[in-house]
């Protein structure tokens, strides 16, 4: 590799040269850069003053440039609003004037001023619960309540049967959602002794028609129904429950804390029915009345109640 | 004048001309975002004047020490752009100010699992422990990894003092004060720190003692008895500092307290 400071010239193109050559022949040639390629490259240059001018760029002191390209949005409070362009302000503009949130605040606005009863009745309204219902579920309330609201036994209560622990009409289901709540049973390990939790764990079973100790039931009813037990003051003295409290109604088939299966053998049933009773129940179902808008909060009422109707 | 030739042909001055032009853009964007007084925003109670955003307690710090450790970052993201769809799955868009305490952030714009920058206060305490524990029990198409150890390992939290004056170096305003720690040592690093003056007016009085770094063996446990995260009150485990840290994310705003276009002034 030689250097020179003559340029040299390929002698059959007439090009000038870097003078580097390898394998005898081949050089490296000096040509200038193609003309579209440098004027685009000063058409960028070009381009950018004009950014600069018009958005946000320059940093100086405790500020920045701002540019003359602004953005006029309303506010959620319905004011109106000018400032210089940002993306927070776009987004001010998107959430009120973007035309997804157009349209779908019409929705919501009719959902709002709509009475539960008859936003049933409205084909194309329980159309838009069902989806837009669906998809705010999907991203709250499906990690505990499962898609479709099926639950887990045991954890997470069904929201698709129709059996309620704080009640199903709109108002309670609404007042749950929005506030959340604490399901809670006292543990009776400490209260009972053996034959006594066996005595009132027949007498559950009882209640329900299971196959249970006749017995035992008997004795455990006194339990239930008395001070010694005092399962009364939540689940009544016909153990149906009480919505105000949350407490579970034992008297149908439905299971939502014990993993009860009218198939498995009685024992097994017993032992489960045991558990529950002795370690008591602690579960929660968190506050959304932050997390969620009132209106969101109604869709959902509506949405969870077609779950359970259908 | 210079031609390009010779600065192709001069390596050692082709690299300091290729370093000058490159360090210009970062100059120009970075640098100024830390004088800029915009860029962490002011938020402030408009009721009681205190700043919204605080430190994180020393159990929720070390909470967010296991999240870095387990390389949570790796698939979820802590950072809510203003855009439509963002806020109506996450939430209100996240501010400069919520990270201004993270060393380091968790930004993140990897999206494998949801964003968790307001994850705080969506689940139990409870469902917490069992998703990380077996997320498939609660949610079967996750793909997210078991963690089954967090609730059995305990939380070893013995050098919480070093790891909180370490903070406070970087400008995290944990208060310590030489005569008040006890296990002070002369020859140790971290002997110049003082006081951070006036946590006491920027956050309350409740608030400004638990960013009190004396008392941080005794405030990791006050708070782990009382919340009770991981549901097992004879372990104060991984679990109840990673839970805790969880359920404090995009909890500190209380963005009803302001206009819904507040936080468009500081950009
Ligand atoms: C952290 C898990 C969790 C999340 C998330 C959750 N729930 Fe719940 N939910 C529960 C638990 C636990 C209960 C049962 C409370 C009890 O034991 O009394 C419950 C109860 C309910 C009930 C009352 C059921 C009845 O039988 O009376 C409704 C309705 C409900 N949830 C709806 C929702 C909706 C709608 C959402 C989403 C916005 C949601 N839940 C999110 C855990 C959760
Ligand atoms: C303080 C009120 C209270 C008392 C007292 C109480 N329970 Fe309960 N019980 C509840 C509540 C609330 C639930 C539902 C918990 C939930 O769903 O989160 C429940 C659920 C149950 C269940 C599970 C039902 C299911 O569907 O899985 C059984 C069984 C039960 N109770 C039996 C008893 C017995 C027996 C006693 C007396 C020894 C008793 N309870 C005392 C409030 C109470
Ligand atoms: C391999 C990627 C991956 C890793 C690593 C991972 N996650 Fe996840 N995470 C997911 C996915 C996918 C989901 C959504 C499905 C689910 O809820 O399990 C998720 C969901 C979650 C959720 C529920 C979010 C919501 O709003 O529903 C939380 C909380 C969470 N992860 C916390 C963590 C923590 C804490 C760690 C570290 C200990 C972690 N994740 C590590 C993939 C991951």
């Amino acid at each position: 590799m030689a250097q020179s400071t003559q340029p040299i010239k390929d002698p059959l193109t007439g090009a000038e040269t870097t003078g580097h050559v390898w394998d005898d022949t081949l050089q490296e040639f000096n040509n200038p850069l193609p003309r579209w390629w440098l004027y685009a490259f000063y058409g960028t240059i070009i381009f950018s003053i004009g950014y600069w001018i018009l958005y946000p760029a320059w940093p100086f002191a405790s500020s920045f440039t701002k540019g003359f390209n602004t953005v006029t949005y309303q506010t959620a409070e319905g004011q109106e609003k000018t400032t210089h362009w940002s993306m927070r302000a776009l987004f001010a503009k998107d959430m009120q004037e973007g035309e997804f949130a157009v349209k779908q605040r019409q929705y919501l606005e009719k959902v709002a001023a709509t009475p539960y009863d008859q936003i049933a009745q409205d084909p194309d309204m329980s159309a838009f619960v069902r989806s837009y219902g669906a998809s705010v579920f999907n991203d709250n309330c499906a990690a505990c309540h499962q898609a479709g609201g099926k639950g887990v036994l045991g954890k997470y209560p069904s929201l698709a049967d129709n059996d309620w622990l704080w009640g199903g009409t709109a108002d309670a289901v609404q007042h749950t959602i929005t506030y959340g709540r604490n399901g809670f049973m006292p543990a009776f390990k400490e209260t009972f002794n053996e034959e006594q939790l066996t005595q009132v764990s027949n007498y559950v079973l009882s209640l329900s028609g299971l196959p249970a100790d006749a017995d035992a039931a008997a004795k455990g009813e006194r339990i239930f129904n008395t001070e010694t037990g005092g399962c009364y003051y939540c689940h009544t003295k016909v153990g149906k429950g009480l919505q105000s409290q949350g407490a579970a109604n034992l008297t149908d088939k439905v299971w939502t804390i014990a993993t009860i299966d009218a198939n498995a053998k009685p024992e097994d049933n017993l032992t489960k029915i045991k558990a529950v009773i002795s370690n008591g129940v602690q579960r929660q179902m968190p506050v959304f009345g932050q997390r969620l808008n009132e209106t969101e909060i109604k869709v959902l009422t509506n949405y969870v109640q077609q779950l359970s109707a259908q | 004048m210079l031609k390009h030739e010779s600065i192709e042909t001069n390596s050692a001055l082709l690299i300091v001309l290729t370093l000058v032009a490159i360090s210009i853009g970062g100059l120009v964007e970075i640098v100024p975002l830390h004088y800029i007084d915009s860029t962490v925003e002011e938020v402030k109670d408009p009721q009681t004047g205190l700043e919204m955003v605080r430190p994180y307690t020393p159990l929720e710090q070390r909470g967010r020490d296991i999240y870095v450790r387990e390389g949570c970052y790796t698939c979820h993201s802590q950072m809510i752009r203003p855009f439509r769809d963002e806020d109506l799955r996450y939430g209100h868009y996240s501010l400069g100010a919520e990270s201004k305490y993270d060393h380091p952030f968790q930004w993140g714009s990897k999206r494998t699992g949801p964003d968790l920058a307001r994850v705080g206060g969506k689940y139990s305490n409870e469902w917490h422990t069992q998703h990380l524990t077996a997320p498939r029990s609660v949610v079967p198409e996750s793909i997210m990894p078991n963690y089954s150890w967090l609730a059995t390992t305990p939380l070893d939290y013995s050098d919480i003092k070093e790891r909180m004056i370490a903070l406070k170096k970087v400008g995290v305003p944990y208060t310590l004060t030489k005569d008040e720690y006890a296990g002070w040592d002369e020859k140790k690093p971290g002997d110049q720190v003082v006081r951070h003056p006036g946590t006491v007016e920027r956050f309350g009085e409740a608030t400004a003692n638990l960013l009190d770094i004396n008392r941080a063996e005794q405030n990791i446990v006050a708070q782990a008895e009382k919340g009770n995260y991981d549901g097992n009150p004879e372990l104060l485990s991984e679990m109840d500092a990673l839970v805790a840290y969880l359920q404090v994310l995009g909890t500190m705003v209380d963005f009803t307290k302001f206009e819904s276009d507040y936080f468009v002034q500081f950009r």
